[in-house]
């Protein structure tokens, strides 16, 4: 049932944001919503760079690794994917400014 | 006389038992155990499913991220290959590590040899395959993946499975090979490696037919399988389903799928298609597709319950909190269950009328009778992930 939920809310979400700035979108993300994301990226992105984001399938993406790396560049590879490559895009599950939070608190470095 | 010779052994015995902390009252087989692994602490539990019950948590695996089991050939010891390349072996038994050591950077599985006295590691870093002795973890052999075009690195090495005849069976990610590791010279550690160039795209896992014939190498970088017949490797390696999905979209790919477990049944192949929320099913005679079924996310695990008359499938994520049964016959689903956030594998009981499902986000693993499709019992875990049975030392290619 919740997943079918889901959707039509995302979109409420997404259209609202577009009335916000953009300053202030940054601060955006709830409590609950950063708890979900914390968990989709240890456990999903997990999947493929590991729980201790040490690397697997896909790339090491602890605070060395992407040290040095353009920050918005890592926002769109979280949102748009790199085609011909395993990693999909995120748009369907995430905001663009959760992608940003997500990078942000890799950049910080995340311990499962 | 016999009374004489039997009191010394008697003695002798009894010593051997409390030296070993064992009491006799304990003596038991390993048929009916298995292990969780516990995916966020990197614990292991060691389960019965004779009685449904949790015997004993081992601890200090390292990194479980990825884990895979296999068992050796008396089923007393399971061999853990985890995602920060370290092999460990438990003893089910004394229900501790018997040894434990990291054999590469990151690994993805392994598999042991028809002897049972090999266990192959392979390894996306550095990309290869290393080989050790079964009961003492000694290297056997290092066998480097073929280096990327650009002199970086080598390959990763995914699909690792056993196969008939002493072999190892594998496929390269980047570059797209399958290689037949053959160690049936018994006077040499140099093992005879066959390769395979060109099957196709970026193979992402692999599996062979439960008889050990087939070697089937999903495709991620394109659509279709590679397939080998082992027992005509010289007609080389042959393209099924190539032109499957053509001319749609695929859909993001939030999780890769698994090829094993899959199975033959009624003449039938089911296996996950990548980027759709579809079951193939493939005809094994011709090895044409003969339907898709529709499910309600894309599959990660598709596998046959050992009578092959229902296939039961998981899901990435979003859709990972349902598990669906297919009937094998008429290619239908026949029931949608939801376990909870996380289902992330399966394991049939051997006989197949149980099945045991981890439900990570739950911390649950729980156990469903697969001929009325309710849930019966439920045990405690820490994040489960991966669940296998003992049965397993004794069937090719798992």
């Amino acid at each position: 049932m919740s997943m079918f939920n889901k959707r039509p809310l995302r979109r409420l979400v997404l259209m609202a944001s577009f009335f916000v700035p953009v300053w202030l979108q940054a601060a955006e993300v709830s409590d609950t919503r950063q708890a979900e994301l914390k968990h989709l990226l240890i456990q999903d992105c997990g999947s493929c760079h590991g729980l201790r984001m040490k690397g697997g399938l896909g790339p090491a993406l602890t605070p060395q690794d992407l040290a040095g790396k353009p920050k918005d560049s890592l926002v769109a590879t979280v949102v748009y994917g790199r085609p011909g490559t395993a990693m999909p895009p995120w748009d369907a599950l995430l905001t663009e400014n959760e992608a940003e939070w997500l990078i942000d608190l890799l950049l910080q470095g995340v311990a499962p | 006389m016999k009374k004489i010779f039997l009191t010394p052994l008697l003695a002798l015995s009894l010593t051997a038992c409390s030296l070993s902390g064992v009491q006799e009252s304990e003596l038991r087989g390993t048929g009916d155990l298995g292990v969780i692994i516990e995916r966020a602490d990197g614990n292991v539990l060691i389960v019965e499913h004779s009685n449904n019950q949790i015997l004993a948590r081992v601890e200090g695996l390292g990194d479980l991220s990825h884990a895979s089991v296999v068992f050796s050939r008396d089923a007393r010891y399971a061999y853990v290959f985890g995602r920060d390349g370290g092999l460990t072996k438990i003893d089910l038994l004394k229900q501790r590590i018997d040894k434990r050591i990291i054999q590469g950077g990151n690994s993805i599985g392994g598999a042991i040899s028809e002897d049972g006295r090999l266990i192959a590691v392979g390894n996306y870093e550095p990309g290869g395959v290393k080989v050790f002795t079964a009961d003492t973890l000694e290297l056997v052999a290092d066998i480097p993946a073929t280096t990327l075009a650009d002199g970086t690195k080598n390959s990763r090495v995914v699909g690792m499975t056993d196969a008939p005849g002493q072999k190892f069976m594998v496929s390269l990610f980047d570059t797209g090979e399958i290689w037949i590791i053959d160690f049936s010279d018994k006077t040499t550690n140099e093992p005879q490696i066959t390769k395979f160039f060109d099957i196709g795209k970026q193979p992402y896992d692999s599996m062979l037919t439960p008889e050990g014939r087939y070697y089937m190498a999903g495709l991620f970088g394109e659509d279709g399988l590679a397939m080998l017949d082992l027992w005509h490797p010289e007609k080389g390696v042959k393209r099924v389903l190539g032109g499957y999905g053509k001319g749609e979209q695929p859909m993001p790919v939030y999780k890769m799928p698994h090829l094993e477990g899959w199975t033959v049944a009624d003449d039938r192949v089911f296996v996950p298609a990548i980027g759709r929320k579809e079951v193939l099913v493939i005809d094994n005679k011709s090895w044409e597709q003969a339907g898709r079924i529709e499910m309600i996310g894309q599959p990660v695990f598709v596998m046959a319950r050992p009578d092959a008359r229902q296939i039961w499938v998981n899901f990435a994520v979003p859709d990972n909190q349902y598990v669906q049964v297919i009937d094998s016959e008429t290619a239908e689903v026949i029931k949608t269950i939801e376990p909870g956030p996380g289902v992330l594998h399966m394991e049939f009981s051997p006989r197949g009328e149980q099945i045991w499902i981890s439900v990570r986000d739950r911390n649950e693993v729980q156990i469903w009778d697969t001929a009325t499709l309710e849930h019966l019992y439920t045990l405690e875990a820490d994040s489960p992930s991966g669940i296998f049975f003992t049965n397993r030392a004794h069937r090719i290619g798992l």
